[in-house]
Protein backbone atom coordinates (compact mmCIF):
# COMPACT_ATOMS: atom_id res chain seq x y z
CA UNK A 1 0.00 0.00 0.00
CA UNK A 2 0.69 3.37 -0.59
CA UNK A 3 0.10 6.96 1.66
CA UNK A 4 0.23 9.74 -0.99
CA UNK A 5 0.59 13.10 0.03
CA UNK A 6 -0.40 16.21 -1.68
CA UNK A 7 0.40 19.81 -1.58
CA UNK A 8 -1.74 21.49 -4.00
CA UNK A 9 -2.89 25.21 -4.48
CA UNK A 10 -6.97 25.69 -3.08
CA UNK A 11 -9.04 26.83 -5.79
CA UNK A 12 -7.90 23.20 -7.58
CA UNK A 13 -8.90 21.15 -4.90
CA UNK A 14 -12.33 20.43 -6.68
CA UNK A 15 -10.86 19.70 -9.68
CA UNK A 16 -8.43 17.16 -8.13
CA UNK A 17 -11.30 15.05 -6.23
CA UNK A 18 -13.15 14.90 -8.97
CA UNK A 19 -10.84 13.43 -11.12
CA UNK A 20 -9.57 10.72 -8.52
CA UNK A 21 -13.27 10.03 -8.03
CA UNK A 22 -13.32 9.05 -11.78
CA UNK A 23 -10.24 6.59 -11.44
CA UNK A 24 -11.61 4.67 -8.47
CA UNK A 25 -10.40 6.34 -5.54
CA UNK A 26 -12.97 5.87 -2.66
CA UNK A 27 -11.50 8.10 -0.02
CA UNK A 28 -9.32 11.13 0.75
CA UNK A 29 -8.29 13.33 3.66
CA UNK A 30 -8.07 17.55 3.22
CA UNK A 31 -6.47 20.14 5.19
CA UNK A 32 -5.99 23.65 4.83
CA UNK A 33 -2.01 24.54 5.03
CA UNK A 34 0.09 26.87 5.42
CA UNK A 35 3.96 26.60 3.49
CA UNK A 36 6.75 27.83 2.00
CA UNK A 37 8.53 26.75 -1.62
CA UNK A 38 10.09 28.39 -4.12
CA UNK A 39 6.90 30.70 -4.97
CA UNK A 40 7.13 34.46 -3.33
CA UNK A 41 5.21 35.38 -0.44
CA UNK A 42 2.61 38.52 -0.51
CA UNK A 43 2.90 42.03 0.83
CA UNK A 44 0.26 43.09 2.97
CA UNK A 45 -0.57 46.73 4.09
CA UNK A 46 -2.04 47.75 6.63
CA UNK A 47 -2.22 51.36 7.47
CA UNK A 48 1.29 51.59 5.93
CA UNK A 49 2.68 48.92 8.04
CA UNK A 50 4.00 46.60 5.48
CA UNK A 51 4.25 42.77 6.60
CA UNK A 52 5.57 40.18 4.20
CA UNK A 53 3.87 36.77 4.45
CA UNK A 54 6.20 34.13 3.09
CA UNK A 55 3.82 31.46 4.19
CA UNK A 56 1.19 30.74 1.41
CA UNK A 57 -1.95 28.55 1.91
CA UNK A 58 -2.45 25.54 0.11
CA UNK A 59 -4.79 22.51 0.57
CA UNK A 60 -2.95 18.93 1.53
CA UNK A 61 -4.54 16.10 0.54
CA UNK A 62 -3.63 12.57 1.98
CA UNK A 63 -5.26 9.25 0.30
CA UNK A 64 -4.36 5.60 1.30
CA UNK A 65 -4.10 3.53 -1.66
CA UNK A 66 -3.46 0.41 -3.26
CA UNK A 67 0.14 -0.57 -4.74
CA UNK A 68 -1.20 -0.72 -8.36
CA UNK A 69 -3.77 2.19 -8.08
CA UNK A 70 -1.01 5.10 -6.57
CA UNK A 71 0.96 5.55 -9.80
CA UNK A 72 -2.50 6.49 -11.52
CA UNK A 73 -3.44 8.38 -8.63
CA UNK A 74 0.21 10.71 -8.57
CA UNK A 75 -0.37 10.89 -12.46
CA UNK A 76 -4.05 12.42 -12.06
CA UNK A 77 -2.89 14.86 -9.55
CA UNK A 78 0.38 16.35 -11.17
CA UNK A 79 -1.94 16.79 -14.64
CA UNK A 80 -5.15 18.30 -12.84
CA UNK A 81 -3.53 20.32 -9.98
CA UNK A 82 -1.23 21.74 -12.67
CA UNK A 83 -1.03 25.40 -13.67
CA UNK A 84 2.45 25.20 -15.18
CA UNK A 85 3.21 28.24 -12.82
CA UNK A 86 5.52 28.42 -9.36
CA UNK A 87 3.81 27.26 -6.56
CA UNK A 88 1.67 24.45 -7.77
CA UNK A 89 2.69 21.80 -4.70
CA UNK A 90 4.14 18.64 -4.63
CA UNK A 91 3.30 14.75 -4.46
CA UNK A 92 4.80 12.69 -1.81
CA UNK A 93 4.41 8.87 -1.65
CA UNK A 94 5.56 6.75 1.35
CA UNK A 95 5.13 3.15 1.68
CA UNK A 96 2.38 2.29 4.07
CA UNK A 97 3.02 -0.19 6.76
CA UNK A 98 -1.21 -1.30 7.59
CA UNK A 99 -4.54 0.82 7.24
CA UNK A 100 -7.42 -0.55 9.92
CA UNK A 101 -10.98 -0.20 8.94
CA UNK A 102 -12.32 1.30 12.45
CA UNK A 103 -15.76 -0.51 12.45
CA UNK A 104 -15.23 -3.67 10.68
CA UNK A 105 -11.46 -4.18 12.37
CA UNK A 106 -10.55 -5.11 8.22
CA UNK A 107 -6.95 -4.19 7.59
CA UNK A 108 -4.40 -4.27 4.38
CA UNK A 109 -6.02 -3.40 1.17
CA UNK A 110 -9.72 -3.81 2.21
CA UNK A 111 -9.83 -1.62 4.56
CA UNK A 112 -8.82 1.55 1.99
CA UNK B 1 -24.49 70.56 22.02
CA UNK B 2 -22.26 72.91 21.15
CA UNK B 3 -24.58 75.55 22.20
CA UNK B 4 -22.79 78.49 21.36
CA UNK B 5 -24.53 78.96 17.96
CA UNK B 6 -27.22 78.65 15.90
CA UNK B 7 -27.58 79.53 12.77
CA UNK B 8 -28.32 79.94 9.72
CA UNK B 9 -29.96 82.92 8.43
CA UNK B 10 -32.40 80.74 6.34
CA UNK B 11 -33.59 77.70 8.07
CA UNK B 12 -32.36 77.82 11.22
CA UNK B 13 -33.40 81.67 11.49
CA UNK B 14 -37.04 80.72 9.88
CA UNK B 15 -37.56 77.75 12.69
CA UNK B 16 -36.56 80.14 15.56
CA UNK B 17 -38.73 82.59 14.41
CA UNK B 18 -41.47 80.15 14.23
CA UNK B 19 -40.82 78.90 17.28
CA UNK B 20 -41.07 82.30 18.87
CA UNK B 21 -43.65 83.33 17.41
CA UNK B 22 -46.28 80.05 18.12
CA UNK B 23 -45.33 81.17 22.09
CA UNK B 24 -47.02 83.86 22.96
CA UNK B 25 -48.32 87.53 20.91
CA UNK B 26 -45.99 89.28 22.61
CA UNK B 27 -42.98 88.06 21.54
CA UNK B 28 -40.68 85.43 23.78
CA UNK B 29 -40.33 85.02 27.36
CA UNK B 30 -37.32 85.95 28.97
CA UNK B 31 -36.21 83.86 31.86
CA UNK B 32 -39.29 81.31 31.28
CA UNK B 33 -40.80 79.56 34.65
CA UNK B 34 -40.66 75.66 34.75
CA UNK B 35 -44.34 75.62 34.18
CA UNK B 36 -43.71 77.90 30.94
CA UNK B 37 -40.81 75.22 29.83
CA UNK B 38 -43.20 72.85 30.12
CA UNK B 39 -45.64 74.30 27.39
CA UNK B 40 -42.42 75.11 24.99
CA UNK B 41 -41.31 70.97 24.60
CA UNK B 42 -41.64 69.62 20.80
CA UNK B 43 -42.61 65.73 20.52
CA UNK B 44 -40.47 65.90 17.58
CA UNK B 45 -37.34 67.51 19.35
CA UNK B 46 -37.48 65.02 22.09
CA UNK B 47 -38.10 61.55 19.59
CA UNK B 48 -35.06 62.92 17.87
CA UNK B 49 -32.77 63.19 20.98
CA UNK B 50 -34.00 60.07 22.24
CA UNK B 51 -32.90 58.10 18.92
CA UNK B 52 -30.01 60.44 18.75
CA UNK B 53 -28.99 58.93 21.89
CA UNK B 54 -29.36 55.35 21.28
CA UNK B 55 -27.17 55.79 17.95
CA UNK B 56 -24.56 57.42 19.93
CA UNK B 57 -24.60 54.47 22.12
CA UNK B 58 -24.39 52.30 19.20
CA UNK B 59 -21.07 54.26 18.06
CA UNK B 60 -19.48 52.59 21.46
CA UNK B 61 -20.98 49.54 21.22
CA UNK B 62 -20.83 48.05 19.26
CA UNK B 63 -19.50 49.85 16.81
CA UNK B 64 -16.05 51.15 18.31
CA UNK B 65 -15.43 47.63 20.06
CA UNK B 66 -15.86 46.05 16.84
CA UNK B 67 -14.10 48.82 15.08
CA UNK B 68 -10.88 48.45 17.30
CA UNK B 69 -11.54 44.50 17.69
CA UNK B 70 -10.67 43.61 14.43
CA UNK B 71 -7.34 45.45 14.44
CA UNK B 72 -5.89 43.60 17.28
CA UNK B 73 -4.58 39.87 16.85
CA UNK B 74 -7.75 37.15 18.10
CA UNK B 75 -5.51 36.64 21.50
CA UNK B 76 -6.88 40.26 22.46
CA UNK B 77 -10.22 40.31 20.41
CA UNK B 78 -12.19 40.42 23.88
CA UNK B 79 -10.06 42.46 26.32
CA UNK B 80 -10.68 45.55 23.81
CA UNK B 81 -14.42 44.54 23.38
CA UNK B 82 -14.85 44.15 26.93
CA UNK B 83 -12.98 47.41 27.54
CA UNK B 84 -15.18 49.35 25.39
CA UNK B 85 -18.23 47.40 27.24
CA UNK B 86 -17.26 48.23 30.93
CA UNK B 87 -15.90 51.59 30.20
CA UNK B 88 -19.58 52.38 28.72
CA UNK B 89 -21.24 50.95 31.47
CA UNK B 90 -19.20 52.25 34.29
CA UNK B 91 -19.08 56.03 32.87
CA UNK B 92 -23.04 56.17 32.66
CA UNK B 93 -23.10 55.29 36.09
CA UNK B 94 -20.44 57.95 37.31
CA UNK B 95 -22.57 60.24 35.04
CA UNK B 96 -25.84 60.14 36.90
CA UNK B 97 -23.33 60.15 40.18
CA UNK B 98 -21.26 63.21 39.62
CA UNK B 99 -20.46 63.66 35.47
CA UNK B 100 -24.01 65.77 34.58
CA UNK B 101 -23.56 68.14 37.67
CA UNK B 102 -19.88 68.87 37.26
CA UNK B 103 -20.48 69.66 33.30
CA UNK B 104 -23.62 70.94 33.14
CA UNK B 105 -24.35 73.33 36.69
CA UNK B 106 -22.06 76.49 37.35
CA UNK B 107 -23.71 77.30 40.96
CA UNK B 108 -21.69 76.11 44.25
CA UNK B 109 -18.68 76.07 41.84
CA UNK B 110 -15.38 77.12 42.83
CA UNK B 111 -14.16 77.63 39.22
CA UNK B 112 -17.68 77.82 37.94
CA UNK B 113 -15.82 78.28 34.20
CA UNK B 114 -13.92 75.16 34.53
CA UNK B 115 -16.43 72.75 35.97
CA UNK B 116 -19.28 73.08 37.48
CA UNK B 117 -21.23 72.58 41.20
CA UNK B 118 -22.70 69.57 42.76
CA UNK B 119 -26.21 70.68 43.05
CA UNK B 120 -27.25 67.89 40.54
CA UNK B 121 -25.60 64.93 42.26
CA UNK B 122 -27.01 61.59 41.81
CA UNK B 123 -29.34 63.88 39.65
CA UNK B 124 -30.41 65.39 42.56
CA UNK B 125 -33.24 67.83 41.07
CA UNK B 126 -33.60 66.31 37.64
CA UNK B 127 -37.26 64.76 37.47
CA UNK B 128 -39.58 64.29 34.51
CA UNK B 129 -40.93 67.68 34.78
CA UNK B 130 -37.61 69.63 34.67
CA UNK B 131 -36.12 71.15 31.29
CA UNK B 132 -32.95 71.58 29.22
CA UNK B 133 -31.99 74.56 27.22
CA UNK B 134 -31.59 74.20 23.37
CA UNK B 135 -30.23 76.81 21.07
CA UNK B 136 -33.31 78.14 20.09
CA UNK B 137 -35.27 81.28 22.19
CA UNK B 138 -38.28 79.07 24.32
CA UNK B 139 -37.78 75.73 22.59
CA UNK B 140 -36.86 73.66 25.75
CA UNK B 141 -35.97 69.27 26.04
CA UNK B 142 -36.91 66.98 28.84
CA UNK B 143 -34.09 67.57 30.87
CA UNK B 144 -33.62 63.44 31.31
CA UNK B 145 -33.33 63.31 27.40
CA UNK B 146 -30.44 65.91 27.76
CA UNK B 147 -28.97 63.75 30.36
CA UNK B 148 -28.80 60.82 28.53
CA UNK B 149 -27.72 62.38 25.42
CA UNK B 150 -24.78 63.51 27.34
CA UNK B 151 -24.02 60.71 29.05
CA UNK B 152 -23.44 58.68 25.41
CA UNK B 153 -20.66 61.29 24.74
CA UNK B 154 -19.06 60.88 28.22
CA UNK B 155 -19.35 57.06 28.08
CA UNK B 156 -17.59 57.09 24.04
CA UNK B 157 -14.79 59.55 24.77
CA UNK B 158 -12.87 57.40 27.30
CA UNK B 159 -13.51 54.16 25.32
CA UNK B 160 -12.14 55.95 22.62
CA UNK B 161 -8.70 55.83 24.19
CA UNK B 162 -8.01 52.45 24.95
CA UNK B 163 -7.32 51.67 21.22
CA UNK B 164 -3.95 53.61 21.24
CA UNK B 165 -2.50 51.19 24.09
CA UNK B 166 -4.61 47.65 23.18
CA UNK B 167 -3.14 44.35 23.32
CA UNK B 168 -1.32 45.49 26.92
CA UNK B 169 -2.71 47.34 29.30
CA UNK B 170 -4.19 45.95 32.84
CA UNK B 171 -8.07 46.11 33.16
CA UNK B 172 -8.06 47.00 36.80
CA UNK B 173 -5.85 49.70 36.32
CA UNK B 174 -7.75 51.20 32.87
CA UNK B 175 -10.89 51.32 34.83
CA UNK B 176 -9.59 53.18 37.16
CA UNK B 177 -7.71 55.55 34.73
CA UNK B 178 -11.55 55.99 33.51
CA UNK B 179 -12.94 57.14 36.48
CA UNK B 180 -10.41 59.59 37.23
CA UNK B 181 -9.90 60.62 33.55
CA UNK B 182 -13.62 61.41 33.36
CA UNK B 183 -13.55 63.49 36.86
CA UNK B 184 -10.62 65.45 35.77
CA UNK B 185 -10.83 65.85 32.46
CA UNK B 186 -13.51 65.10 30.47
CA UNK B 187 -16.37 66.98 32.87
CA UNK B 188 -14.57 70.02 33.12
CA UNK B 189 -13.78 70.27 29.32
CA UNK B 190 -17.67 69.45 28.51
CA UNK B 191 -18.53 72.32 30.92
CA UNK B 192 -16.18 74.88 29.49
CA UNK B 193 -16.80 74.16 26.15
CA UNK B 194 -20.85 73.15 26.43
CA UNK B 195 -22.00 74.80 29.23
CA UNK B 196 -23.93 77.94 28.72
CA UNK B 197 -26.82 79.79 30.70
CA UNK B 198 -29.23 79.15 27.64
CA UNK B 199 -30.74 81.41 25.20
CA UNK B 200 -33.31 82.62 27.77
CA UNK B 201 -30.94 83.47 30.39
CA UNK B 202 -27.41 84.20 29.19
CA UNK B 203 -28.24 88.20 28.69
CA UNK B 204 -29.05 88.21 32.31
CA UNK B 205 -26.07 85.99 33.36
CA UNK B 206 -23.72 86.86 30.24
CA UNK B 207 -20.82 85.42 32.30
CA UNK B 208 -22.48 82.35 33.10
CA UNK B 209 -20.75 80.08 30.86
CA UNK B 210 -17.49 77.93 30.47
CA UNK B 211 -14.18 79.06 29.65
CA UNK B 212 -14.19 78.46 25.97
CA UNK B 213 -17.84 78.91 25.06
CA UNK B 214 -17.45 82.11 26.45
CA UNK B 215 -14.10 82.87 24.65
CA UNK B 216 -16.27 81.92 21.68
CA UNK B 217 -14.38 78.47 20.40
CA UNK B 218 -16.93 76.75 18.09
CA UNK B 219 -17.10 73.33 18.96
CA UNK B 220 -20.80 71.55 17.42
CA UNK B 221 -20.48 68.02 18.42
CA UNK B 222 -17.12 67.52 19.91
CA UNK B 223 -14.47 68.08 18.67
CA UNK B 224 -12.26 69.46 21.46
CA UNK B 225 -14.28 67.74 24.05
CA UNK B 226 -14.06 64.16 22.33
CA UNK B 227 -11.86 63.87 19.73
CA UNK B 228 -8.81 65.70 20.67
CA UNK B 229 -9.43 64.87 24.25
CA UNK B 230 -9.32 61.56 23.88
CA UNK B 231 -6.77 61.38 20.75
CA UNK B 232 -3.98 63.30 23.48
CA UNK B 233 -4.96 61.20 26.14
CA UNK B 234 -4.25 57.92 24.04
CA UNK B 235 -0.93 59.63 22.99
CA UNK B 236 0.43 59.94 26.27
CA UNK B 237 -0.79 56.23 27.38
CA UNK B 238 0.41 54.79 24.64
CA UNK B 239 3.73 56.63 25.43
CA UNK B 240 3.69 55.87 29.15
CA UNK B 241 2.60 52.25 29.15
CA UNK B 242 5.24 51.35 26.52
CA UNK B 243 5.18 49.31 23.13
CA UNK B 244 3.95 46.02 23.28
CA UNK B 245 6.00 43.51 22.94
CA UNK B 246 7.81 42.75 19.61
CA UNK B 247 6.91 46.14 18.31
CA UNK B 248 7.38 47.04 15.56
CA UNK B 249 9.85 43.96 14.92
CA UNK B 250 7.07 41.04 14.96
CA UNK B 251 4.05 41.48 12.56
CA UNK B 252 0.64 42.18 13.98
CA UNK B 253 -2.03 42.20 11.23
CA UNK B 254 -4.97 43.02 12.32
CA UNK B 255 -7.52 39.57 13.02
CA UNK B 256 -10.54 40.70 11.34
CA UNK B 257 -11.23 43.56 8.63
CA UNK B 258 -14.89 42.10 8.21
CA UNK B 259 -15.03 43.13 12.04
CA UNK B 260 -13.32 46.72 11.26
CA UNK B 261 -15.34 47.08 8.23
CA UNK B 262 -19.03 46.71 10.38
CA UNK B 263 -17.69 48.45 13.16
CA UNK B 264 -16.51 51.39 10.76
CA UNK B 265 -20.00 51.63 9.38
CA UNK B 266 -22.01 51.07 12.60
CA UNK B 267 -19.98 54.39 13.91
CA UNK B 268 -20.96 56.21 10.55
CA UNK B 269 -24.61 55.47 10.91
CA UNK B 270 -24.26 56.44 14.70
CA UNK B 271 -22.28 59.44 14.41
CA UNK B 272 -25.54 61.18 12.64
CA UNK B 273 -26.88 61.21 16.11
CA UNK B 274 -24.23 62.76 17.60
CA UNK B 275 -23.55 65.33 15.43
CA UNK B 276 -26.77 66.23 14.08
CA UNK B 277 -28.18 64.95 17.55
CA UNK B 278 -26.29 67.83 18.99
CA UNK B 279 -28.13 70.13 17.41
CA UNK B 280 -30.80 69.35 20.56
CA UNK B 281 -34.06 70.28 18.16
CA UNK B 282 -34.82 68.47 15.28
CA UNK B 283 -35.04 71.38 12.64
CA UNK B 284 -33.14 72.63 9.67
CA UNK B 285 -29.66 73.47 11.07
CA UNK B 286 -30.09 69.67 12.41
CA UNK B 287 -30.49 68.57 8.19
CA UNK B 288 -27.51 70.82 7.79
CA UNK B 289 -25.32 68.68 10.48
CA UNK B 290 -26.58 65.50 9.18
CA UNK B 291 -25.79 66.32 5.39
CA UNK B 292 -22.57 67.44 6.17
CA UNK B 293 -21.65 64.63 8.45
CA UNK B 294 -22.76 62.24 5.14
CA UNK B 295 -20.56 64.12 2.41
CA UNK B 296 -17.40 64.67 4.35
CA UNK B 297 -17.10 61.15 5.32
CA UNK B 298 -17.75 60.25 1.88
CA UNK B 299 -14.74 62.51 0.70
CA UNK B 300 -12.38 61.26 3.11
CA UNK B 301 -12.83 57.41 2.73
CA UNK B 302 -12.40 58.44 -1.22
CA UNK B 303 -9.27 60.66 -0.33
CA UNK B 304 -7.57 58.02 1.72
CA UNK B 305 -8.37 55.51 -0.58
CA UNK B 306 -6.92 57.44 -3.31
CA UNK B 307 -3.84 58.26 -1.05
CA UNK B 308 -2.96 54.36 -0.88
CA UNK B 309 -3.92 54.11 -4.67
CA UNK B 310 -1.11 56.08 -5.31
CA UNK B 311 1.17 54.70 -2.70
CA UNK B 312 1.23 51.38 -2.56
CA UNK B 313 -1.16 50.85 -5.64
CA UNK B 314 -3.68 49.40 -3.81
CA UNK B 315 -6.81 50.80 -2.27
CA UNK B 316 -7.22 48.83 1.04
CA UNK B 317 -10.56 48.10 2.85
CA UNK B 318 -8.76 49.35 6.34
CA UNK B 319 -7.69 52.35 4.90
CA UNK B 320 -11.56 53.26 3.35
CA UNK B 321 -12.54 52.26 7.11
CA UNK B 322 -9.80 54.66 8.41
CA UNK B 323 -10.72 57.81 6.08
CA UNK B 324 -14.09 57.04 6.49
CA UNK B 325 -13.71 57.79 10.26
CA UNK B 326 -11.49 60.80 10.14
CA UNK B 327 -13.86 62.40 7.72
CA UNK B 328 -16.48 61.61 10.41
CA UNK B 329 -13.81 63.42 13.01
CA UNK B 330 -13.07 66.51 11.04
CA UNK B 331 -17.51 67.22 10.54
CA UNK B 332 -17.90 66.59 13.59
CA UNK B 333 -16.91 70.15 15.24
CA UNK B 334 -17.62 71.71 11.79
CA UNK B 335 -21.41 70.07 11.57
CA UNK B 336 -23.77 72.12 12.13
CA UNK B 337 -21.67 75.45 10.64
CA UNK B 338 -20.30 73.77 7.38
CA UNK B 339 -21.76 73.71 4.04
CA UNK B 340 -22.13 70.77 2.27
CA UNK B 341 -19.79 71.75 -0.36
CA UNK B 342 -17.08 72.99 2.16
CA UNK B 343 -17.87 69.75 3.96
CA UNK B 344 -16.98 67.99 1.16
CA UNK B 345 -13.45 69.78 1.03
CA UNK B 346 -12.78 69.24 4.13
CA UNK B 347 -13.43 65.58 3.90
CA UNK B 348 -10.89 65.37 1.25
CA UNK B 349 -8.20 67.45 3.04
CA UNK B 350 -8.28 65.30 6.65
CA UNK B 351 -7.57 62.09 4.85
CA UNK B 352 -3.81 62.92 3.78
CA UNK B 353 -2.84 64.39 7.40
CA UNK B 354 -4.39 61.82 8.80
CA UNK B 355 -2.08 59.39 6.59
CA UNK B 356 0.93 61.34 7.30
CA UNK B 357 0.70 60.84 11.07
CA UNK B 358 -0.16 57.37 10.95
CA UNK B 359 2.34 56.12 8.39
CA UNK B 360 5.28 58.66 8.26
CA UNK B 361 5.02 60.40 11.91
CA UNK B 362 4.14 57.24 13.84
CA UNK B 363 7.41 55.09 12.05
CA UNK B 364 9.06 58.34 12.30
CA UNK B 365 8.66 58.54 16.71
CA UNK B 366 8.39 54.80 17.07
CA UNK B 367 5.64 55.25 19.35
CA UNK B 368 3.60 52.21 19.55
CA UNK B 369 -0.20 53.69 18.89
CA UNK B 370 -1.36 50.70 18.44
CA UNK B 371 -4.92 51.56 16.64
CA UNK B 372 -4.03 55.14 15.74
CA UNK B 373 -6.15 56.94 18.11
CA UNK B 374 -4.11 59.93 18.15
CA UNK B 375 -3.11 59.77 14.20
CA UNK B 376 -6.93 59.59 13.61
CA UNK B 377 -8.93 61.13 16.63
CA UNK B 378 -6.20 63.87 17.58
CA UNK B 379 -5.34 64.71 14.33
CA UNK B 380 -9.02 65.01 12.33
CA UNK B 381 -9.77 66.85 15.38
CA UNK B 382 -7.77 69.78 15.27
CA UNK B 383 -8.16 69.85 11.83
CA UNK B 384 -11.96 69.79 11.90
CA UNK B 385 -11.80 72.14 15.14
CA UNK B 386 -9.71 74.68 12.91
CA UNK B 387 -11.32 74.50 9.55
CA UNK B 388 -14.41 74.83 11.64
CA UNK B 389 -13.34 78.64 11.97
CA UNK B 390 -13.56 78.70 8.40
CA UNK B 391 -16.44 76.94 7.30
CA UNK B 392 -18.93 78.72 9.64
CA UNK B 393 -18.21 81.70 7.50
CA UNK B 394 -21.38 82.67 6.17
CA UNK B 395 -19.48 84.11 3.18
CA UNK B 396 -18.56 80.59 2.33
CA UNK B 397 -22.11 79.21 2.85
CA UNK B 398 -21.42 78.90 6.31
CA UNK B 399 -24.08 78.79 9.13
CA UNK B 400 -22.13 82.10 10.95
CA UNK B 401 -22.80 82.63 14.52
CA UNK B 402 -25.84 83.27 16.79
CA UNK B 403 -25.63 86.53 19.12
CA UNK B 404 -27.03 85.16 22.30
CA UNK B 405 -25.76 88.16 24.60
CA UNK B 406 -28.94 89.92 23.13
CA UNK B 407 -32.70 88.82 23.44
CA UNK B 408 -34.28 87.11 21.53
CA UNK B 409 -31.01 86.01 19.92
CA UNK B 410 -29.55 87.93 16.76
CA UNK B 411 -27.57 87.25 13.97
CA UNK B 412 -26.01 89.06 11.59
CA UNK B 413 -23.94 87.66 9.06
CA UNK B 414 -21.88 90.57 8.13
CA UNK B 415 -20.23 90.44 11.62
CA UNK B 416 -18.41 87.23 11.27
CA UNK B 417 -14.39 87.32 11.15
CA UNK B 418 -12.83 84.49 9.71
CA UNK B 419 -9.57 85.40 11.02
CA UNK B 420 -10.50 86.19 14.38
CA UNK B 421 -12.69 82.83 14.94
CA UNK B 422 -9.42 80.75 13.58
CA UNK B 423 -7.37 82.45 16.19
CA UNK B 424 -10.11 81.14 18.97
CA UNK B 425 -10.38 77.80 17.47
CA UNK B 426 -6.47 77.16 17.70
CA UNK B 427 -6.35 78.79 21.28
CA UNK B 428 -9.26 76.36 21.67
CA UNK B 429 -7.28 73.53 20.33
CA UNK B 430 -4.19 74.09 22.61
CA UNK B 431 -6.21 74.36 25.38
CA UNK B 432 -7.44 70.73 25.24
CA UNK B 433 -4.04 69.95 24.06
CA UNK B 434 -2.53 70.98 27.61
CA UNK B 435 -5.56 70.19 29.93
CA UNK B 436 -5.71 66.39 28.81
CA UNK B 437 -2.09 65.93 28.00
CA UNK B 438 -1.39 67.11 31.18
CA UNK B 439 -4.20 65.24 33.52
CA UNK B 440 -4.10 62.20 31.83
CA UNK B 441 -0.15 62.17 32.64
CA UNK B 442 -0.34 62.52 36.01
CA UNK B 443 -3.11 60.00 35.95
CA UNK B 444 -1.27 57.99 34.25
CA UNK B 445 1.69 58.28 36.47
CA UNK B 446 0.07 57.46 39.83
CA UNK B 447 -1.89 54.44 38.82
CA UNK B 448 1.68 53.21 37.28
CA UNK B 449 2.76 53.51 40.56
CA UNK B 450 0.34 52.07 42.23
CA UNK B 451 -2.15 49.42 40.87
CA UNK B 452 -0.45 49.51 37.79
CA UNK B 453 -1.24 49.69 33.98
CA UNK B 454 0.72 46.75 32.64
CA UNK B 455 -0.24 43.17 32.34
CA UNK B 456 3.19 40.58 32.73
CA UNK B 457 4.76 39.62 29.86
CA UNK B 458 3.52 36.13 29.99
CA UNK B 459 0.18 37.50 30.20
CA UNK B 460 0.60 40.17 27.46
CA UNK B 461 2.02 36.97 24.68
CA UNK B 462 -0.81 34.83 26.09
CA UNK B 463 -3.30 37.09 25.01
CA UNK B 464 -5.08 39.08 27.22
CA UNK B 465 -8.49 37.46 26.64
CA UNK B 466 -7.16 34.10 28.29
CA UNK B 467 -5.35 36.23 31.12
CA UNK B 468 -7.47 39.11 31.98
CA UNK B 469 -10.76 37.54 31.08
CA UNK B 470 -10.50 34.08 31.01
CA UNK B 471 -12.52 33.21 27.93
CA UNK B 472 -11.35 33.09 24.15
CA UNK B 473 -13.09 35.13 21.51
CA UNK B 474 -13.02 32.17 18.88
CA UNK B 475 -13.67 28.67 19.86
CA UNK B 476 -12.78 26.06 16.98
Amino acid sequence: MKFIIAIIKPFKLDEVREALGAIGVAGMTVSEVKGFGRQKGQTEIYRGAEYSTNMLPKVKIEVAAADDLAPKIVETIQQVASTEAIGDGKIFVLDLASAVRIRTGESGDTAL
Amino acid sequence: MLRKILCGAGTLGASLFAATAAMAQDGPIKAPTVEQMAGMVDKGDTAWMLISSALVLMMSIPGLALFYGGLVRSKNMLSVCMQVFMIVSVAGLLWCCIGYTMAFTSAGSPFPMLFGGLSKAFLAGVDGTTYAATFSNNIYIPEFTFVVFQMTFAMITPALIVGAFAERVKFSGLLVFVVLWSIIVYYPMAHMVWYWAGPDFLVDAPTDAGYLWDMGALDFAGGTVVHINAGIAGLVGCLMIGKRKGYPSEPMPPHSLVMTMIGASLLWVGWFGFNAGSNLEANGVTGVAFINTMVATCAAAVSWSLIEQFHHGRASMLGAATGAVAGLVAITPASGFAAPMTSILLGFIVSPLCYFFVVKVKAMFKYDDSLDVFGVHCIGGIVGAIATGIVAAPSLGGQGVFDYYVFPAAFDASTYDIGAQVFKQIKAVLFTLVWSGVGSAILFFIIGKTIGLRPSEDDENQGLDITSHGERAYNM
